[in-house]
């Protein structure tokens, strides 16, 4: 794990973003029907029988940098750890955990909340819990050692 | 038309990942650090996303069909089972270690980081290992 990098308390920006991610969750359900979860996006662009919106949707997520550039002049700020084996690990957690639990924080802490979803409420605590003791773990007690 | 609007709703969401920083690990780490070095900047993230869905939610659903699609596909599930919140606590963990949940971890991939190169693939074999044990 990387030092700890003191990042600024930026609510304006972060709920302007957020009403952003909003606006496509909702473009995807008055569009196409559908939960915009990020995870499920990614598992249907590969074995959904629609798959082209959800190629192009993953696309555009690819892109946004690229527009992010042009149009501040800089690429978006970012520090993400070295730890090769960690991101490796953290990786293969995220794709089962989000397949197991049919969905990540786009699709339980942004549609599921916002369809006042009984399930995704339960699995909204559970991964904040789970992902806040893991990192009081990491930085408090083993201390930086991943 | 649908992969046009499919790619833009994609910007949409990319770039309100980045404006809001939960694109960024370091920003999701911090908010993840309620003991530490705490940046509660995320929660107004989830908070305004949330907020702004659930009022266009209802405006879509006055419609008697999505535009480009036939029909609304909305999860019907209501029980909460094992698979569910071990789910749930296995991303958790992963995110608490990585700092990357689905969506940034696909707006990161531009950035070509070491991490976000091993990060992705890898999250890619476990959606479909996940999808396996969900199954069974």
């Amino acid at each position: 794990m990387l030092p700890i990098t003191p990042t600024d308390f930026t609510p304006w920006a972060s709920l302007g973003g957020g009403i952003l991610i909003g606006l496509s969750a909702v473009m995807v359900m008055a569009l196409f029907g559908r939960i915009a979860g990020i995870a499920g996006i990614t598992a249907g662009a590969a074995t959904s029988d629609d798959r082209g919106w959800r190629i192009a949707f993953i696309a555009g997520l690819i892109a946004a940098p690229l527009l992010w550039l042009v149009a501040s002049g800089a690429m978006p700020e970012q520090t993400v750890s070295g730890n090769l084996p960690a991101m490796g690990i953290a990786g293969l957690m995220v794709g089962v955990g989000t397949a197991l639990g049919s969905g990540c924080t786009s699709g339980h802490g942004v549609c599921g909340l916002a369809r006042l979803s009984g399930r995704s409420l339960a699995a909204v605590i559970t991964f904040l819990v789970f992902a806040a003791a893991t990192v009081f773990v990491l930085r408090h007690v083993i201390g930086g050692a991943v | 038309m649908r992969p046009f609007f499919g790619f833009l709703s994609g910007l949409v969401f990319g770039i309100g990942l980045i404006l809001s920083g939960m694109a960024d690990p370091a920003k999701v780490l911090n908010f993840l650090d309620v003991f530490g070095a705490w940046d509660p900047s995320l929660a107004f993230v989830m908070g305004g996303a949330a907020l702004t869905a659930f009022i266009g939610y209802r405006l879509a659903w006055r419609q008697s069909a999505p535009v480009l699609l036939p029909k609304f596909d909305i999860p019907t599930a209501s029980e909460i089972d094992v698979k569910l919140l071990t789910g749930a606590a296995v991303f958790g963990i992963g995110w608490g270690i990585g700092g990357f949940c689905p969506g940034p971890a696909w707006t990161a991939l531009t950035l070509g980081a070491p991490g976000t190169l091993i990060f992705v693939p890898m999250m890619l074999i476990g959606v479909f290992a996940g999808r396996r044990l969900k199954s069974i």
